[in-house]
């Protein structure tokens, strides 16, 4: 960041006399705003989007009011959510209240900047990456046990609870099932991931197709990231049925819109991470995008991450529609009894296979076998 | 060295002191929680300030995803939550105070009498750095600490299991539902 602040400088001769520093302080504000526009304009299509196929997966038409095709729904929906009133229970603990959902949406989008978005378009290239976004994120949890517990409504607080251990639980499997990508690419840092399942190999250079156990290693991540984000399956802390709507009952207004945007605004991060772990993040296959001009470059790669991105947001919503609601125990039994272990014995493979083959995977050995 | 590094040094070491002091005096349990947050988020900026990354995100991630969210469970779990306040009552001030004082002058002198390895301005990543040391000259004690962990875990597993002999009313049974 400082290093394009200086050039910036450098390129504007008026900003001369202006201290770095607070080139550098308005060049990362500029940033955040970007991506939390990015952040706040995919959360409201998403909420479009999820509405749709809900609609399409049960047989009706989902939102067509506003606009054309109900296109315009997210905007009305906005809209509301800013000019409701914002009503807190008479027996609410207010600050605390108050103060919660700030935590989960801080937490959540926080997230967004070591998203890497194209070759050049990452807010910070942070050396620890994917271990930045596991910190941050656990905010989330202490946001929304305080808001299940502010709430001071049986329903909002077992939901919180919920939520909480179920995330807790699924932290550790989501984690796990990341480090195969981290121990082929030798860093933390999601640029460097990214760069190391580039090359001449297309999509058979992508962490997925590396070895047996990187593949079993997506769907695990994927399992268990669908449960880290509260989706069905595993949508138990909001669980309609039993527990009205769980931690965020008690809300309106804006505060609950902040718990909305920041669901979707996971819902991304995990998509994101997939892609970038996984899926090649923002790789042209066979075709290097570091070397076209910039600008060009940058459109391209960006393209094909957010389009590998939107594509696994749509295969979660499309098993979020899907699949029926598992019982807290059986929950809980997929995680430890099943997910831990797995993630386990996978990571084992992936560390004894980079040992055994140095590094190389599969489609690598077939490459060199044909020179 | 003055600068902006110098404003944002102060602004982490006010939020990790005046937030510490709030957990101290505040009455209610689950304030002083939040308080405990806003001060393990100063003390990952300050290391995050020293250009120990890795640190400072093990401290978020240990300390507030965990710690923290274990010592809201426990709250919330005990019996007394429905107690309008839950309280923070004051015991035995003066060996308290005792101890603070040795405390804080052992972790002082240790502060001053350390010879740190600085580099002055220069910001290298450590994470590499940290995982050759526990890997390499500190694997025993790294080891030891994770078996001392796991022996924890199975410790607690083991109390809090139920009775096997006379199972408890409430269980839900295996593939019912």
């Amino acid at each position: 960041m400082e290093a394009l602040a200086l050039s910036l400088v450098n390129a504007i001769p008026p900003l001369a006399g202006v201290p770095l520093w607070t080139v550098t302080l308005l060049l990362m504000v500029v940033v955040a705003a970007v991506i939390l526009v990015f952040a706040l304009t995919f959360e409201g299509v998403g909420s479009l989007v999820l509405r749709k196929v809900a609609g399409d997966i049960q047989a009706r038409i989902g939102p067509n009011r506003v606009g054309p095709n109900g296109m315009l729904q997210f905007l009305a929906d906005g809209v509301k959510l800013v000019l409701k009133e914002d009503i807190i229970p008479a027996n609410a603990d207010r600050l605390l209240f108050k103060l919660a959902p700030y935590f989960v949406f801080v937490g959540s989008f926080a997230a967004f900047v070591v998203v890497p978005f194209g070759v050049g378009l990452i807010a910070a290239d942070l050396n620890i990456g994917i271990y930045y976004v596991m910190a941050v994120t656990s905010l989330v949890v202490v946001g929304v046990l305080l808001a299940g517990w502010a709430s001071n409504n049986k329903w909002a607080l077992l939901g919180g609870m919920r939520a909480a251990s179920q995330i807790v639980s699924y932290e550790i499997p989501v984690g796990m099932a990341l480090i195969p990508a981290v121990l082929i690419a030798g860093s933390l840092s999601l640029q460097d991931i990214v760069r190391s399942q580039g090359g001449l190999l297309g999509i058979f250079g992508w962490n997925l197709f590396h070895n047996p156990f990187t593949f079993f290693s997506f769907f695990l991540y994927f399992t268990a990231a669908q449960a880290e984000t509260n989706q069905t399956p595993f949508d138990l802390p909001e669980a309609e049925s039993e527990l009205v709507s769980g931690y965020n009952v008690e809300y309106s207004g804006i505060r609950f819109g902040l718990f909305f945007l920041a669901e979707f605004g996971d819902m991304f991060i995990v998509a994101a991470l997939a892609t970038a772990c996984f899926l090649g993040g923002w790789n042209v296959p066979f075709f290097n995008a570091g070397t076209l001009p910039w600008i060009w470059g940058n459109l391209l790669s960006l393209g094909v991450f957010l389009a590998k991105a939107f594509a696994m947001v749509l295969i979660m919503m499309w098993v979020r529609w899907t699949l029926p609601r598992l019982r807290v125990d059986q929950l809980m039994r997929m995680a430890w009894k099943f997910l831990v272990p797995l993630t386990f014995v996978n990571l084992l493979g992936v560390s004894l296979w980079l040992l055994v083959f140095r590094g190389k995977g599969i489609p690598g050995m077939i490459a060199s076998l044909f020179g | 060295m003055s600068g902006p590094a110098d404003y944002i040094f102060y602004a982490a070491a006010a939020m990790t002191v005046g937030a510490a002091i709030l957990v101290a005096i505040l009455p209610n349990i689950l304030y002083a929680a939040v308080a405990l947050l806003f001060s393990f988020a100063g003390v990952a900026g300050l290391y995050i300030l020293l250009s120990a990354d890795f640190l400072g995100a093990t401290q978020i991630l240990v300390y507030v995803g965990g710690i923290l969210v274990l010592l809201l469970f426990a709250v919330f779990l005990s019996n007394r939550i429905s107690d309008a306040k839950i309280t923070n009552p004051t015991h035995f001030r003066l060996p308290a105070a005792a101890i603070c004082l040795v405390l804080f002058g052992v972790l002082s002198y240790a502060g001053v009498s350390t010879p740190y390895a600085v580099k002055k301005g220069v910001y290298l990543p450590t994470t590499a750095d940290i995982g050759e040391l526990l890997m390499t000259r500190y694997l025993l004690p790294f080891e030891v600490a994770s078996v001392l962990l796991l022996a924890a875990l199975i410790g607690a597993a083991l109390l809090s299991r139920p009775d096997r002999a006379a199972p408890e009313k409430g269980e839900m049974e295996e593939g019912k539902g």
